[in-house]
């Protein structure tokens, strides 16, 4: 074992290892003088000293080992050598590898990585599939806890089924009232913890018995991250008091270190126990996620079927109390099916939201990765006959093939090396940026991105599958050289130039399918982004605002009242909450008592002066006035009269809301106004009606309101540079009163299209670069068949052809198979597009001006690729050229 | 002028012998020594010596060091190894069953 170390280190120190050898060799010939021998006898005696230095060095180190040395050596020559074009394929092959890379960290921090809990793979996600009011499918994850509970105690002998809600951003005070701060806060089964095998990093964790009874259980555990950010983990932590809202919580413990809650993208703050949540018994109020820990050898369909079972009757039992509600419609809503789908990596909106994007996104870079592969096997096979006559005389001088194709893959693995080590430096910088862009300012997402073992396989495998596919080829074009015919130089062209053109059509087709690709998502920004929503959110700032205690509406109006006095205020109203803010609050409705028709209609309590402050135009009746209450008066817009009145005008109409449980209120419509986004501006405008923001109780009493939005209207500039001032003020005018977030209503129209935003960004971003890659790829092939065939250009030419007549006869086969890759690509795009129609937003496909724009960007960037080797191949002059060959 | 090759696989089992005898030689001097001790008879061929010592050496059978001769002359000597001694014991006894079968052939045609 010894030896062969030695064998090893020997490669490494092979000029001294030659060296030595040679000194031996001398000390023998000075030997031989001392003993009186002729020295030129001496030294014949001994041989060649070469021959004898090889044959020692052969011995002394293993041959294949040594080879492989000389031939890295000689590959990074020739990397050297050729600076301009090695630096083109690493920094292309790069950015690929960087892009692929990058894909696959997000794609694993976000939907693969387990979570950090004991058994991960025996969890399951409890969904409804359904049809939503416009046909679409949608799968519902949010359950009502009475349902949660029924499903619980039916399937307690083969799973285990967890509550965890959803996350929310809440106000959290742990000293005066003055200091209230923002945390994430998730409503969590009493034994989440202990299913999931967790242990506390300090105090403990909650248990069953933390979670019995409604209300029953103020006691909270922090997360590690929480923990160590806000109290430098400080252990005296545990016990403390802090106030939500109105409600006092102990602290009684912290979680492990890895376990940041089940959303991958949010990092829960603050775990409650459920039986906390306001909701706990409410029927009609779906606020958390169902998890199942499915036992160990109990089969999965047969308990969906028993689940189904059970949630199917809680909602027939539910929605046969909503009075009103015809046979046909219940029909409708229970036709939901409930699934199990594996949640080993946690289940979060985010997952949700970004799958099908992360994974489009993953199919650009990796056919960015395909065409930077391609561009790079251009530029080797474009180093042409110079290369071939080098290997054809190896091959005459006694190189075996097995050493050619080593020697070239040598050369090939340098870039893949160079580039790797690129690639993994712009995955390392660029996953974090995309992250960072998927980021709303009021709710950043927060994904780990570790690097550890996953991602660095990922990486070499990547990187060694790049050296295969682009160095393999001409390697073993390399090897099969006939030597005869490569040395008297007129080798025939045609295998290489075939080559060149199969990976030139190959390029086109991918170009084109990431272009298409890239231009869908444009436009499904743009249309997105200019989408009408009935209302205008330029200088208007939301102020989501909460109070000590519930606070009687006038001194909602106090507030208000005081905001129109700032300096830089135009028009201030109040609502429940702001427009497409993702809240959402509906209920069914009957006109003249007749029964519902099975449209939702979906509501908000605004003040007077709203429809005024957004610029919702007031098409008949009037506004609200300080003295309409709720219930009372409403407002309608034109989809609600066109669904409750046949489009009739519904002014000084009436209609009743009708409660789960039966209770119905009267409204009276007093003004008619125009359609607005509610919650979501890919939706269809919903009908929509909305109420005062005074309400009054069954005695005409003011009711107290805990929480609203002041709606304020800037006169002009940035609204956000009132912010602070505005904050301060609200504060200042009741004391009861706080701000709790303030944003731009521009920024929250401009969150519901971060997605889209994101994949036109980097589409655009990879569609450019695979166009240039293919642009120089091609520009390699044109050069390359312009050098080919000078000679042959040099005698048309002498013979009396046009300069357009060369031009036409060097482009056109290269024109040829451009327009065949592109074809190609055309195909693939219109084949794949079905799968990423989901994120498309009013765009077709199929449309032929989608189709169009790629095809006329290739074409013009081939153009310019062709530009400067034609305008060599018309320079040509024949006399000097005939006259040098 | 080339003598025929007497030596034939007999290389390896000459110099350990020598230098189980006399530790310390340089190649010349492991030359010198089979031509000297063999009566002038034998005689290794010098351009074989070298890749035979080195590949002894990887063998681990042998090892080798510089040292500074009176002379002023570096030189590389060569000595046995345990492993060396082991190899030493089997070549000789394989070279002793080959020349004692040979006599056999020889005194009984």
């Amino acid at each position: 074992m010894k030896s062969f170390w030695s064998r090893i280190a020997n490669v490494f120190q092979s000029d001294h290892l030659s060296r030595e050898i040679d000194e031996e060799l001398q000390s023998h010939l000075a030997e031989a003088a001392a003993h009186g021998r002729d020295p030129a006898e001496a030294r014949a005696a001994l041989g060649p000293t070469l021959r004898l230095r090889e044959e020692s060095r052969d011995i002394r180190l293993p041959p294949w080992l040594d080879s492989l040395r000389a031939d890295a050596v000689f590959g990074w020559r020739q990397i050297l050598k050729r600076k301009v074009a090695s630096a083109a394929a690493i920094l292309s092959l790069a950015l690929g590898i960087g892009a692929c890379t990058s894909a696959f960290r997000l794609i694993d921090a976000l939907l693969l990585r387990p979570l950090p809990v004991s058994e991960p793979q025996q969890l399951y996600a409890l969904a409804r599939q359904g049809s939503g009011p416009d046909g679409q499918p949608v799968t519902v994850y949010s359950w009502a806890y009475p349902a949660f509970g029924l499903m619980r105690d039916a399937v307690k002998d083969q799973a285990e089924l967890l509550a965890i809600s959803d996350s929310d951003r809440t106000d959290v005070t742990y000293g005066s009232d003055a200091e209230m701060e923002k945390a994430y806060r998730q409503y969590v089964s009493g034994d989440m913890f202990n299913s999931f095998g967790l242990r506390p990093a300090a105090g403990r964790l909650f248990t069953a018995s933390d979670n019995l009874e409604p209300g029953a259980h103020p006691y909270a555990v922090l997360s590690y991250d929480y923990w160590t950010s806000r109290f430098a983990r400080d252990p005296n932590v545990i016990g403390r008091n802090f106030r939500i809202g109105n409600d006092l919580y102990q602290i009684i413990g912290v979680g492990p270190e890895r376990f940041t809650g089940i959303e991958p993208g949010t990092v829960i703050d603050i775990f409650i126990p459920t039986m906390m949540h306001p909701a706990v018994e409410r029927s009609d109020w779906t606020w958390m996620r169902t998890l199942a820990r499915v036992h160990p050898g109990v089969s999965l369909e047969p308990l969906r079927a028993r689940l189904d079972a059970v949630a199917r009757a809680f909602e027939e039992n539910r929605l046969t109390g909503v009075s009103g509600i015809s046979r046909r419609q219940m029909d409708e809503l229970l036709k939901a099916r409930l699934v199990l789908e594996p949640a080993a990596a946690g289940i979060s909106d985010l997952q949700n939201n970004y799958r099908p994007a992360l994974l489009a996104l993953a199919l650009l870079v990796a056919l960015v990765l395909l065409i930077a592969c391609a561009n790079v096997a251009i530029l080797m096979a474009a180093q042409g006959t110079s290369r071939e006559r080098e290997m054809a005389l190896r091959i005459s001088i006694g190189a075996g093939r097995r050493r050619l194709v080593q020697l070239m893959l040598l050369e090939s693995a340098w870039l893949a090396l160079f580039a790797a080590v690129t690639g993994a430096a712009f995955a390392w910088w660029s996953a974090p940026l995309v992250v960072s862009m998927i980021n709303p300012p009021d709710n950043p997402a927060r994904l780990f991105l570790p690097t550890d073992g996953r991602v660095v396989v990922f990486g070499l495998l990547l990187t060694v599958g790049v050296m295969l596919l682009f160095g393999l080829a001409p390697a073993l074009r390399a090897s099969a050289v006939q030597p005869v015919s490569a040395l008297k130089g007129g080798e025939n062209p045609h295998a290489r130039r075939r080559l060149m053109h199969t990976l030139i059509a190959a390029q086109t087709a991918f170009c084109f399918l990431v272009l298409f690709v890239a231009g869908l998502f444009v436009a499904t920004f743009e249309r997105l982004s200019n989408t009408p929503t009935g209302f205008s959110p330029d200088r208007v700032l939301t102020l989501e605002t909460v109070t000590l205690r519930p606070q009687p509406p006038a001194f909602w109006d106090q507030v208000a009242d005081h905001l129109r006095g700032v300096p830089g205020v135009e028009q201030v109203a109040v609502a429940g909450s702001a427009l497409l803010h993702g809240w959402s609050w509906n209920n069914f409705i009957s006109v003249h008592g007749a029964p519902p028709n099975g449209v939702l209609a979906y509501l908000l309590q605004t003040s007077p002066g709203w429809i005024e402050a957004l610029r919702i135009p007031l098409l008949d009746g009037r506004d609200f006035r300080p003295a309409d209450a709720y219930p009372g008066a409403a407002l309608v817009n034109q989809t609600f009269a066109k669904v409750y009145f046949n489009g009739e005008d519904p002014v000084g109409k009436s209609f009743e809301v009708i409660f789960s449980g039966g209770q119905r209120l009267a409204f009276e419509i007093v003004g008619l106004v125009g359609d607005v986004t509610y919650r979501d501006i890919r939706e269809p405008i919903l009908p929509q009606a909305y109420f005062p923001f005074h309400s009054i109780d069954a005695k005409g009493a003011p009711r107290p309101v805990g929480q609203g939005t002041f709606i304020v209207r800037a006169s002009g500039g940035n609204p956000l540079a009132l912010a602070s001032v505005l904050r301060r003020e609200v504060s200042r005018a009741r004391p009861e009163f706080r701000v709790s977030n303030i944003r731009a209503q521009t920024e929250i129209n401009q969150s519901h299209t971060i997605r889209e935003r994101l994949l036109a960004r980097l589409a655009s971003f990879f569609g450019l670069v695979a166009l240039l890659l293919a642009g120089v790829g091609l520009y390699g092939v044109l050069d390359d068949s312009v050098s080919q065939r000078r000679r042959e250009i040099a005698i048309r030419m002498a013979l009396g052809a046009e300069a357009a007549d060369v031009a036409r006869r060097v482009t056109a086969p290269v024109f040829f198979t451009v327009s065949a890759g592109a074809l190609a690509g055309l195909a693939l795009g219109v084949a794949s597009a079905r799968s990423i129609e989901a994120l498309l937003y009013q765009v077709r496909p199929t449309d032929l001006r989608m189709l169009m724009l790629p095809a006329v960007t290739i074409l013009l960037a081939s153009l310019l690729a062709a530009l400067p080797p034609v305008i060599r191949a018309v320079r040509i002059d024949p006399a000097k050229m005939l006259r040098s060959e | 002028m080339r003598k025929t090759d007497s030596l034939q696989g007999s290389l390896d089992l000459l110099v350990l012998k020598i230098l189980s005898r006399r530790p310390r030689l340089h190649g010349y001097a492991i030359m010198s020594a089979v031509h000297d001790i063999s009566g002038e008879v034998l005689r290794v061929e010098e351009g074989s010596l070298y890749p035979a010592l080195h590949r002894m050496e990887e063998a681990g059978w042998i090892r080798a060091e510089w040292i500074t001769q009176e002379s002023g002359r570096r030189a590389r000597l060569y000595q046995l190894t345990t492993a060396g001694k082991k190899q030493l014991a089997a070549e000789e006894s394989r070279w002793n069953s080959v020349t004692s079968a040979v006599n056999r052939v020889l005194r009984t045609v």
